[in-house]
Order: structure tokens, then C-alpha cells, then sequence
């Protein structure tokens, strides 16, 4: 090893890959070894205890006719709404807003509050956020207060305790969350745009909606694409908000894939069928991830 | 776009000379809607805040909106020997503090070897660890549970250190990669030329050099481990163990039916990130950016 700097290329190399040997080991058992195993695994019935059987697609063709299964498959549709498409919208108009317009008028310090103000929700534990919200949007909480308050009582609800409400209820706190990282994306984007660009347009005539269609939008769209794909990914992988809200509930309305895996192989043991549906989950998140990484390696070639 | 860049472009150099924009007399008002929103936003944390420091007589003849009359910390106190919350605190501090550690020197490692080894199959070591870390946990938590409790490992807070050094440095790999591709060629086979070895070259020239990002990173592997929940969740069972972000989690089944107590759970939950997001807070907001991938 001292003597690395030797002129023979294969000798050269041969030193490094010791340094990959901690990381590797890591992940063969913590992530690869795993991954296999649970594929393997939605391929058999097994209650964790005993020899799994081998039941070949079984599992993947109850899959198919598994209600519970397409109900949250329908319920991830909906919380793209409130992963990716309102945070999106909401924080390109709020970063261009503070881009655009307060930093220009107001200076610099302004923008890096509001930023790090609507940020804050983003850091928060998961579960904290939960208790938290749960506490608000309670029968007797300060939600329904407020709405008899302001002589709205007739809209007061169990919000996340009525089949109707619940998933909207969820969907406003995951907003909540959300919109901080979006926020924060785009205005790392936009600082690298010129300002210049929106003093011409504006001498030339054009306002703060068509700048912000016509320059902030196509200057953002790679942040953008990464946020929207990111945001897709996770909404996939959404658990610890219904988990900590719902559990699922009231009659399976905010059941999603993670909550129902966790359902099978936690509580009613079917190790295999929760399997089947984890690689389920797997697969929709890979085909996601390569757009992504496909993008990402574009992007750096330019 | 293209045409969009080059209009502007050109108008540029014909604005350079000219004057500042004017202020608009609207501003006020934009100005005005953008602090309502954020006091929305922020709304949450100020109910929380005065519901945990009120008196339950006082939320019940007042309701959560009125301030406290009286400073009150009963149910803050209540809340915190109900759980122990100081040990949970313990337990987050020091599984994300191994974590943030651990996961930074392995990152390193392993960019050591793929920015400036330049080791072969770089990339699609890269990708392996990339797509490693966006497929979602229900994918390997179970073999993950079953292998801990057979190796006896299960309910121990190392179980869940490693997991998530090696989900977190995976990562890190990642990003300290592309920092260390560009790092100077010369200034590492100067170094070489002077007799240093690769492990000297690492800890003497390279490491000095990328110790702000490193910083970075760990800041960032501290606060996502503090927040996970599934795997901490399914690993941590005993009481003695459990995370900061797993009590919460399990705090609607103990049934709090004193809104008071639940306002109380929630601010102590919270003061930990205040606490954090007060140091960290240029790192976290700028960072993030570079952090999107998660």
C-alpha cells in the first residue's frame, strides 16, 4: 500500500478496492441479501415460524382480487395530489414569489425567513406531525373550535374519524409537510438564474404571471422533475402519517401498500402475501427511480 | 427556452446601464399574503406551545385558543415520566449520533475508492447503492427482523445503528462521490511523490479538504435517522429501547384522552427539531438541494 504510486495501472487500482470493503459487506447484508430474500419469499406461504412452502404465484394472483390491496393502490393515486401536485404548485408560485418579487423589494433577509418559516414542518419527525395533527383535526379539537368559531359549526366534522374526511385530513397535513422541501428546492434553482433576465422582461412589459410562466417555470424545470419524481417516490412508500393518524382506518379509507405490508407481516403473520405486495411496491418505486437516475445522468452529462 | 434565454439575453446588456426596478405599490400587500401563509404554516406550533404549558382547568374553561393564564408544566411533566421520555431521547440521541458518524466515515471510504480510485464499474456501484436506497423499506424490513432476532440482535439499539449507517452512508456515498471526482489531481500525487500512503493521502490531504461537507452530511444522516419510524418501529420493541419518533408514533394507542397531555406530547416531540433546525439551519436549508434524491 506504500508504495501505491507504482506505475502499473492494475496495481494502482487494486489498493482502493479495500476501501469499499466496510460499505460493501454493509450492503449486501443489510439491503441486497434482504431484497432477495423477501422475493423469494412472496413466492411461498409462511407464517414466520417453520419452513416457508413453495406456492409458486399464489400469492400475486390473490393479489389481483385483494380489494384491501387495489383500495390502497386507488388511495396512492389520490395522495399524489398531496405529495407531489399541490406542494409543486404551491412552492414554485411561493419560491418565485420570494425570488421574484419580495427579495427585490424587500432585499435579501426576508426570503431566507419565509424560506426557513415554511421549511420547518419538513424536519419534523414524521409521528410528531402526527400527534400533532391528530390532536388538531380531534372531535374536540382546535379545528372544529375554530370552524364554530367564525359561525361555521355546520362544517365541523370527526375529520379522521369519518370514512368521508379521513383521507383529505391526511392529505392537508401531508401538504403541511411537503411544501417546505418543494420550496426550498426551487429557490436553490432559482439562484442560479440571472436576475438580469427578470428586469428585461419586466422593462419589456411582461408581468408577474407571465414571467413566472414564461421564465421561472422553464428555468425550474429540472428542480422540478426531480421534485416531482422524488415527491412520486415517496408517495409510494407513505406510512408513518396513516399509521400514526388512522392505522388505516375508519373502514380501510386511508389504507395504503406500506401500512397493509406491515399489517400482513406484523399482525396477521402472512409473511408471504406481504411479501408479494413489498415487490409490488419495489417494482413501481425502481421504475421510477431509473427515470430518475436516466435524468440525473443526463443532466450532468450536459 | 432557448428562445425565451436568448431574448432575455439580449435585452440584458441593453438593461445593464439602465435603472433599478421600481418598487411596486403592491408590495405590501404580496407581503401581507405571504405572512399569512407562513403564520398558517407556523399556526400548529403556537397552538401546541400554549395548549402544553396550560393547566387542563384552563383548556377546559377557555379552550385551545385563549393563552395560558398561568404557566402550567404538569402535563409536560406528565407526558415525560409517563414515557420516560428522557431515555428516549437518550436512545434517538445516540442511535443517530453512531449513525451520522459511522455512515460519514463509511461514505468516505467508499468515495475515496469511486471519486478519486476511480475504481471500474464506478457507476454502476453508484447506482446499485442509489436504487439500494429508493426502494421502499417494506422490502427488507422483514428479513432485516428475522436476521436480527436470529443473530440476537433484535430489540437492541446496535440492530438498528447498522441498518441505518449502511441505508445512510449508501447515500453519502453518493453525494461525497461527485465532490471527491473533481477533487485535484496534483495536490494527491504531490502527496504520493512524497512518499505518503493512499491511507495517509486520506486522512492528511483529503479529508482536511472535504471536512465541510462531511459536516454537512452528517447533519443531514443525524436528523433523517432521527425521524425514521418503520424500522426503528419494528426493531425497537421493549419500552426501554424505543425512539424519540417511535413513542410518538405509539402515542394515539396509549389513548391520550387529555387534550392537554396530547398538546404537551407534541411540543416535547417538537422541542428536539426546534433545537436542531436553531443550529443547523443554514446547512439544512441550503443543503437540501443537494439532498433531493431521499
Amino acid at each position: 500500500m506504500a508504495t501505491a504510486a507504482s506505475n502499473n495501472p492494475a496495481t494502482h487500482l487494486r489498493g482502493y478496492y479495500l476501501y469499499l470493503i466496510p460499505g460493501a459487506l454493509g450492503f449486501l447484508l443489510i439491503v441486497l441479501i434482504p431484497q432477495v430474500a423477501n422475493f423469494v419469499l412472496s413466492f411461498t406461504a409462511w407464517k414466520g415460524v417453520g419452513t416457508p412452502r413453495w406456492i409458486g404465484l399464489q400469492n400475486y394472483q390473490r393479489l389481483l382480487q385483494d380489494d384491501q390491496f387495489w383500495g390502497s393502490m386507488q388511495h396512492t393515486l389520490l395522495f399524489i395530489i398531496s405529495m407531489t401536485i399541490i406542494p409543486v404548485i404551491l412552492g414554485v408560485v411561493l419560491a418565485s414569489l420570494l425570488f421574484d418579487y419580495i427579495r427585490d423589494q424587500f432585499g435579501e433577509t426576508l426570503p431566507s425567513l419565509f424560506r426557513a418559516g415554511f421549511y420547518l414542518p419538513q424536519i419534523l419527525p414524521v409521528t410528531t406531525a402526527g400527534v400533532l395533527w391528530g390532536w388538531i383535526l380531534s372531535p374536540v379539537g382546535v379545528a372544529n373550535m375554530v370552524l364554530r368559531a367564525i359561525g361555521l359549526g355546520g362544517l365541523a366534522q370527526n375529520w379522521i374519524g369519518d370514512a368521508t374526511w379521513a383521507l383529505p385530513a391526511v392529505s392537508l397535513m401531508i401538504v403541511w409537510i411537503q411544501v417546505g422541501y418543494c420550496l426550498v428546492v426551487f429557490m436553490a434553482g432559482l439562484s442560479r438564474i440571472d436576475p438580469s433576465l427578470y428586469e428585461a422582461a419586466q422593462l419589456d412589459g411582461a408581468g408577474w404571471w407571465q414571467r413566472l410562466y414564461n421564465i421561472t417555470v422553464p428555468m425550474l424545470a429540472p428542480e422540478i422533475f426531480v421534485v416531482v419524481l422524488t415527491t412520486l417516490i415517496a408517495a409510494l412508500k407513505v406510512f408513518a402519517p396513516v399509521f400514526v393518524l388512522t392505522a388505516g382506518g375508519p373502514d380501510n379509507a386511508t389504507l395504503v401498500p406500506s401500512y397493509l405490508t406491515y399489517y400482513h407481516f406484523f399482525t396477521t403473520q402472512r409473511v408471504g402475501y406481504a411479501a408479494a405486495i413489498a415487490v409490488v411496491q419495489m417494482a413501481l418505486t425502481v421504475v421510477l427511480a431509473v427515470i430518475f437516475l436516466r435524468f440525473q445522468s443526463r443532466q450532468q452529462a450536459v | 427556452m432557448a428562445e425565451i434565454l436568448s431574448i432575455g439575453q439580449g435585452t440584458t446588456r441593453a438593461a445593464a446601464t439602465g435603472t433599478r426596478r421600481k418598487l411596486g405599490p403592491g408590495r405590501w400587500f404580496v407581503l401581507v399574503l405571504l405572512v399569512i401563509a407562513l403564520a398558517v404554516t407556523l399556526f400548529p406550533f403556537f397552538l401546541t406551545l400554549i395548549n402544553g404549558i396550560k393547566s387542563s382547568v384552563d383548556y377546559a374553561a377557555n379552550g385551545p385558543l385563549s393563552l395560558p393564564k398561568s404557566i402550567d408544566f404538569s402535563a409536560i411533566v406528565k407526558f415525560w415520566t409517563l414515557t420516560d421520555f428522557g431515555l428516549k431521547l437518550w436512545n434517538s440521541a445516540l442511535i443517530s449520533g453512531c449513525v451520522a458518524i459511522a455512515g460519514t466515515i463509511i461514505s468516505l471510504l467508499n468515495a475515496y475508492a469511486i471519486g478519486i480510485g476511480k475504481v471500474r464499474g464506478s457507476r454502476v456501484i453508484l447506482v446499485i447503492l442509489l436504487l439500494g436506497i429508493m426502494v421502499p423499506q417494506e422490502s427488507i424490513v422483514y428479513p432485516i427482523y428475522y436476521m436480527a432476532k436470529a443473530t440476537g440482535f433484535y430489540d437492541s439499539l446496535l440492530s438498528v445503528i447498522i441498518v441505518f449507517t449502511v441505508l445512510q452512508s449508501a447515500f453519502g456515498t453518493y453525494l461525497l462521490s461527485s465532490v471527491l471526482g473533481s477533487f485535484p489531481r496534483e495536490i494527491i500525487e504531490a502527496a504520493e511523490i512524497d512518499g505518503a500512503s493512499r491511507w495517509q493521502v486520506l486522512w492528511f490531504v483529503v479529508v482536511p479538504v472535504v471536512r465541510p461537507t462531511m459536516l454537512v452530511i452528517g447533519t443531514f444522516f443525524f436528523i433523517w435517522t432521527w425521524n425514521e419510524f418503520l424500522i426503528p418501529l419494528v426493531m425497537l420493541v421493549s419500552n426501554n429501547h424505543q425512539t424519540v419518533s417511535v413513542a410518538m408514533g405509539l402515542t394515539r394507542g396509549q389513548n391520550l384522552s387529555d387534550p392537554v397531555l396530547q398538546a404537551a406530547a407534541s411540543l416535547l416531540g417538537i422541542a428536539p427539531t426546534i433545537v436542531f433546525f436553531l443550529i443547523f439551519q443554514r446547512t439544512l436549508t441550503r443543503g437540501v438541494a443537494a439532498g433531493a434524491v431521499k
